[in-house]
């Protein structure tokens, strides 16, 4: 789906939504009552520090508003920027305060809503879809850790054999259904259907604490970290 | 990976009250050992997980020094191999035991 | 980079294990999940490598400076300390814990970021840890990072460092998202050549790190000096506020202003007014500490 289509689908009862730079921006009304505030990255943009600033500025803005607006972040972008510049600025400091000022605007009580439509890779992701509250995704989206390309270069394996090996577990190689097995996104929403009904139903639903190493045990695709942490978490406990 | 398991009959008892003892790391030319009581006095049996196939003799070798040499008895011995070379692997297990004869 | 002296006990060189036993007070230090427990990666068989017993990272219980602390040490020489399931879990396993006990936290990070045989595990983990140490520092709980291994703090780990309340370094620290050889694998060697070890340190390294305020303090590459500035990192403040937040905001802001179009680390350290900027990498602790503390940004806890 195009931005747009997804913009229309969510907002029956309009929504005014602006792009510049790769960054989205502005809001829609899901009915008349229900105000959401939309930030985003576009067109397979690769975020940087000025990419990050912004996006955390705008959502600090929404954030320190005591009214309780849903933001919604969509995305569709590539990792984050590999420049030296960029990590001469600090990338991973700002991009670390992007996951916070998320963080933060969740904590001040508007529900984060990730919505990755397109790509999201590596750094990127971790500061953007997963640093919402709940991430759902659209079919078609493609969020990676790193390309199997250059993955194969990486473990110096070739990529038919990394492929066989991708073919029997989710817990490496990219694409939608693997991060969804192993807890990455909450639900794979229907194109079919109205995107608003389906955001107004997840908004209904009560806000979890963090459930999705749960997830990865249900699904197949993370079977170890929830009882790991869940151990770590007791004996820390017990001990006092 | 390779799964290689020794038992072996050793004269001497290890010393110490150290339940559990770790040296090592596993990296390129180096391992971890891990150390554990349970055996028979005049037992000890190690397991080694090895990346490197086809050096059985090499580890046989290693390990039947190590119990002739060293008051291994009682110990259940765990290795994961990176890759060491024999000589690295033999100081490894004697440090190991060296370790659990230390007070805590 | 400068010489050790004959009584340091280097950091760099230290195994992890040895790291937290002479970080911590002695005697003092209870591991959860420890080697015994056998739980180590299930993923690592398919690609026929070896696993760890501890999955490359050690979390527990001690002491610092007679302070009950919570401790969780990278171990960079297994697979340089790269984040797979087990390992992950384990730090945020430990991050709910310090929550919900209200203790301090030592992250001794030494990372080249999320491991690549399990890709997906790594990186949900590294999120997971990011929520469960914002989770904490809502609460007040300090966490701390030290950094000075030879993974260096890369990637995803890059990330955590940058939630942490607090941040320690040395020289030989490097902390940055994508790593020297990442970019120049997909932008060339002309953007950034990975074997040209003095760039990489003017671009991420401690030195250029606690210059331009993203780093709180800088140490000696020894264990003696982590211990004194995981006491000191210990005594600043851990809120996580909106006031904070927005006072980040405004100092990464003004640093991109005041910089974002320097070419290099060395054109930085002169716009900051340090003197001789191109010998700063030679100096020693004590001589570049005295140049640093009057000239560089510094966070003011807007971290």
């Amino acid at each position: 789906m195009r931005p747009a289509d997804i913009l229309s689908s969510l907002f029956p009862a309009g929504h005014q939504v602006t792009e510049a730079g790769g960054l989205l921006s502005g809001s829609g009304r899901l009915d008349p009552q229900t105000p959401v505030d939309v930030v985003g990255i576009s067109g397979k943009t690769y975020p940087g520090v000025d990419e990050a600033l912004a996006l955390a500025g705008r959502i600090l803005a929404i954030a320190e508003r005591p009214d309780p607006s849903p933001l919604l972040f969509l995305v569709d972008s590539g990792s984050q920027r590999m420049s030296r510049r960029d990590e001469l600025m600090g990338l991973s400091e700002t991009l670390a305060h992007l996951a916070k000022a998320l963080w933060r605007a969740e904590q001040a009580g508007h529900r984060t809503i990730g919505l990755l439509y397109g790509g999201s890779a590596a750094g990127a992701f971790i500061a953007t879809a997963l640093a919402c509250g709940s991430l759902v995704a659209l079919p078609g989206a493609w969020p990676e850790v790193m390309d199997l390309p250059s993955m194969a270069r990486v473990t110096k394996l070739s990529l038919e054999v990394l492929k066989e090996k991708a073919a029997g577990t989710p817990v490496f190689a990219p694409g939608l259904d693997n991060l969804f097995a192993t807890g990455a996104i909450a639900e794979i929403w229907d194109p079919a259907r109205p995107l608003c009904d389906q955001l107004q139903a997840l908004l209904a639903a009560p806000r979890d604490h963090d459930g999705r190493a749960g997830w990865g045990l249900e699904r197949g695709g993370r079977v170890k970290a929830a009882a790991i942490a869940r151990d770590v978490h007791r004996l820390a406990l017990a001990h006092g | 990976m390779e799964n290689l398991r020794y038992e072996l009959s050793t004269t001497k008892t290890a010393g110490g009250t150290r339940a559990v003892g770790l040296v090592g790391v596993v990296a390129s030319g180096n391992l971890e050992v891990l150390l554990e009581r349970g055996e028979a006095p005049d037992r000890c049996v190690i397991d080694i997980a090895t990346p490197a196939h086809g050096f059985a003799a090499l580890w046989q070798a290693v390990t039947a020094d190590f119990a002739a040499r060293t008051a291994a008895g009682g110990l259940r011995i765990t290795v994961n191999d990176g890759g060491a070379r024999p000589d690295t692997a033999a100081l490894r297990l004697a440090q190991g035991v060296r370790l659990m004869e230390k007070p805590e | 980079m400068t010489s050790p002296s004959p009584t340091r006990h280097s950091w760099y060189e230290e195994l992890a294990r040895g790291r937290l036993a002479h970080l911590l007070d002695p005697g003092g230090f209870t591991e959860f999940l420890g080697p015994e427990r056998r739980e180590f990666s299930p993923h690592l068989g398919l690609f026929n490598l070896p696993h760890q017993l501890d999955d490359g990272i050690i979390v527990g219980s001690g002491r610092l400076d007679g302070r009950p602390v919570l401790a969780a040490a990278q171990e960079g020489r297994f697979m340089g300390g790269a984040i797979g399931e087990v390992h992950g879990a384990k730090l945020t396993g430990l991050l709910r814990a310090a929550r919900q006990l209200k203790r301090d936290v030592l992250i001794l990070f030494d990372t080249g970021g999320v491991r690549l045989q399990e890709a997906n595990a790594g990186e949900l983990a590294i999120s997971e840890i990011i929520r469960a140490t914002l989770e904490a520092r809502a609460e007040g709980v300090r966490v701390v990072g030290l950094l000075g291994g030879r993974a260096g703090c890369y990637g995803g780990g890059g990330l955590i460092a940058g939630c942490c309340s607090a941040l320690v370094i040395s020289e030989q620290g490097r902390l940055s998202v994508s790593g020297p050889e990442v970019i120049e694998t997909n932008k060339g060697v002309e953007e950034f050549d990975s074997r040209d070890r003095a760039l990489v340190w003017r671009t991420m390294g401690g030195k250029h790190r606690y210059l331009i305020g993203g780093v709180d303090l800088f140490v000696d590459d020894d264990v003696a000096a982590f211990r004194a500035g995981a006491v000191a990192a210990l005594e600043r403040p851990a809120v996580l506020d909106q006031a904070v937040l927005v006072a980040e905001q405004a100092r990464l802001e003004r640093r991109l202003a005041r910089f974002g179009d320097a070419a290099d680390g060395a054109e930085v350290w002169a716009r900051l007014g340090v003197p001789h900027p191109a010998a700063v990498p030679d100096l020693d602790t004590a001589a570049f500490l005295t140049i640093a503390t009057s000239k560089r940004e510094g966070a003011d806890a807007a971290r």
